[in-house]
C-alpha cells in the first residue's frame, strides 16, 4: 500500500499528520507531506485509511498494490 | 532606527472621510419565511440556527433574502464546498454580510488580507503568514496557554457557579493572540469591544459602524508606531518588516492583517471552547466518558468543531448568473454556512447527533479551499488545552440556568453567557 498527497489540492488542514504522524509530516508552511517514500509499513494500513478518510480536501490518494 | 515613512501619516486619510462603496436600507425584525427572508442577525437564528438550516436544506436548499441588499444561503455541504472552491465566480472582497459593500476595486486585496483577498494576490499574502501558524510553530504557545487555563480556574476560587464563557473561554484566545501580536495583555477588554463592533454591529447605522471600526484601527496604528520604535520578536514587527514583490507592505495591508488576526483569532476560539463546554454541561454521558478516557479528546473536539462550527463566512457574487437554480445577481451576498454544511445528512452519518468518538469526520469548520483558516492549528491547540485542563480540574459540571445562556449574533456563533454549576 502506498500513499501520496496532491499538493495542488492540499490546503494544510493537517488532519493527516494529526491522525497518522508516523506516515505524514508538515512542511514549513503547514502543508502535508508524505514521510519517506510513502510506502505504508505493515500494520499501519488502518491509520493510512483514517488519514485519507478525514482529509477535508480529499487530497490524499491511497494506492493498493496487489 | 529611521522613522518608517509609511506610517508617518494615517493611511486612512488618503481615502477620505466616507469610504466608497454601496449601502442598502437596513431591514430588521422577525423573519416570517426563512426561505425567502432569512437573516442571521435575528435572535431566533442566534438562539438555535440548526432547525432552521435543517428545514431549509430539505425544502430549498438555497434560501434567499432581500435584506442586506440581497443574498443567498446555501445549506447543503455540496453547495457550500462548490462556492468555497469557486473563486472565479465568488469574491472574498467582503466576508462579513452586512449593509455595506466595499467598492469592487478593493479586490483582489480587500481590507484584511488574506481573508479578504482573491487570487492571485491571495496566495502571496497568505504565504507570508503560514510559517507562524504551523502546528509546530503554535506548539510554542502551548505551555503558556496551559498555565493561563490553570490560572483562570485558580481564580474561580471556590465559587459554585462560574460563567465559563466570560471567565474562561474568552480569555484564552485573547491572551494567546495578544502575545503573538505583541500587544499588552491588559488590553484584553478593549479587544472584546473590537470583536463585538466588527462582528455583531452589522445592523448599526453606517456612520456608527464606521466610527467603531475607526477605534480598532486607531488602536492598531498606535501599536504599529510602538513596534516601529521598539521592534521585537512578534507578528506586528514581522508584518512591519515583511516584503511582497520586493517592497514593504502597504500600510493598509499591515493594519488590515493585524485586524484580521486580532478579530478572527479571538471570537472564533472563544466560541468553540464555550460551545464544547456547553455541550458537556448538558450531556453528562459524554462528559463522564471524556473524563474517564482523555485519549478520546482529539476525536471529541473534532466532533464539537463539526456540530458547533463557530464560523460562517460570506462571499459576493461577481456577475449575474444562474447558479444551481438560483438567479444570482452581481454583488448578491452568499452567506457561506460551514455549520449548515457540517450537519448535512448527505455528507455525514447521524449528522444531527454529537458522536464524540466519530472516526470519519471530514468537516468544514475551518473552511475549504484556498481560504482554509490560517489559525486552525492554533485554534485546535487552544481548544484541546482548554478542554483538557478544564476536565482535569473540574470533572463534574452542569448548566446552572439553561435560560441564562446567551449566544452571539451574526456570523460567529458561540455562548457569550454560560453559567455553569461546578461539582
Amino acid at each position: 500500500m502506498k500513499i501520496q498527497i496532491d499538493s495542488e489540492v492540499c490546503q494544510g488542514h493537517g488532519r493527516c499528520y494529526d491522525l497518522a504522524p508516523s506516515l505524514f509530516g508538515d512542511d514549513d508552511e503547514g502543508y502535508g507531506q508524505v514521510l519517506r517514500t510513502g510506502l505504508v509499513p505493515p500494520g499501519e494500513e488502518q491509520s493510512a485509511r483514517l488519514a485519507v478518510a478525514n482529509c477535508p480536501e480529499r487530497a490524499i490518494e491511497l494506492i493498493e498494490e496487489t | 532606527m529611521a522613522a518608517d515613512e509609511r506610517f508617518a501619516r494615517d493611511f486612512r486619510e488618503a481615502r477620505g472621510e466616507e469610504p466608497e462603496g454601496t449601502r442598502n436600507e437596513i431591514v430588521t425584525g422577525p423573519v416570517s419565511d426563512w426561505a425567502a427572508d432569512f437573516s442571521h442577525t435575528e435572535p431566533e437564528w442566534a438562539a438555535d440556527p440548526y432547525p432552521i438550516q435543517d428545514d431549509l436544506r430539505q425544502r430549498c436548499p438555497i434560501a434567499h433574502t432581500e435584506r442586506f441588499g440581497g443574498g443567498w444561503l446555501p445549506t447543503r455541504y455540496a453547495d457550500v464546498a462548490a462556492i468555497a472552491y469557486d473563486t472565479e465566480r465568488f469574491s472574498s472582497r467582503s466576508i462579513i454580510m452586512s449593509n455595506f459593500r466595499p467598492p469592487r476595486d478593493v479586490a483582489p486585496i480587500g481590507g484584511s488580507p488574506p481573508i479578504s483577498s482573491d487570487p492571485p494576490f491571495h496566495r502571496d499574502a497568505r504565504k507570508l503568514l503560514l510559517p507562524a501558524f504551523t502546528k509546530t510553530a503554535v506548539a510554542r504557545q502551548e505551555p503558556a496557554t496551559r498555565a493561563l487555563c490553570h490560572s483562570l480556574i485558580d481564580a474561580f476560587d471556590g465559587q459554585v457557579v462560574v460563567d465559563a464563557a466570560r471567565d474562561y473561554a474568552q480569555h484564552i484566545p485573547m491572551r494567546v493572540i495578544a502575545d503573538m501580536l505583541g500587544f499588552p495583555p491588559a488590553d484584553g477588554p478593549q479587544f472584546r469591544q473590537f470583536v463585538e463592533n466588527t462582528l455583531e454591529g452589522i445592523n448599526l447605522p453606517p456612520d456608527e459602524r464606521i466610527a467603531r471600526m475607526s477605534a480598532l484601527f486607531d488602536y492598531l496604528l498606535a501599536q504599529i508606531h510602538d513596534h516601529i520604535d521598539n521592534p521585537r520578536e512578534d507578528l506586528t514587527t514581522f508584518l512591519i518588516n515583511a516584503e511582497l514583490y520586493g517592497r514593504k507592505l502597504e500600510p493598509s495591508h499591515v493594519a488590515g492583517t493585524m485586524a484580521l488576526l486580532l478579530i478572527a483569532g479571538i471570537d472564533t476560539t472563544w466560541s468553540a471552547i464555550g460551545a464544547s463546554l456547553w455541550h458537556l454541561a448538558r450531556v453528562p454521558a459524554d462528559r463522564e466518558r471524556l473524563v474517564a478516557d482523555p485519549a478520546l479528546l482529539p476525536a471529541a473536539l473534532e466532533e464539537f468543531l463539526r456540530a458547533y462550527a463557530p464560523v460562517t463566512m460570506a462571499r459576493l457574487v461577481k456577475q449575474d448568473m444562474q447558479w444551481h437554480g438560483a438567479d444570482m445577481k452581481a454583488d448578491d451576498w452568499i452567506l457561506l454556512s460551514f455549520p449548515a454544511a457540517n450537519r448535512d445528512p448527505a455528507q455525514f452519518d447521524r449528522a444531527a447527533e454529537v458522536v464524540i468518538d466519530r472516526q470519519v469526520n471530514r468537516h468544514a469548520a475551518f473552511g475549504l479551499g484556498i481560504h482554509r483558516c490560517v489559525g486552525s492549528h492554533l485554534a485546535r491547540m487552544e481548544l484541546r488545552v482548554a478542554l483538557d485542563v478544564w476536565l482535569s480540574r473540574i470533572p463534574a459540571f452542569t448548566l446552572a440556568d439553561p435560560s441564562a445562556v446567551t449566544w452571539s449574533t451574526g456570523q460567529i456563533r458561540g455562548p457569550r453567557a454560560l453559567p455553569l454549576r461546578l461539582g
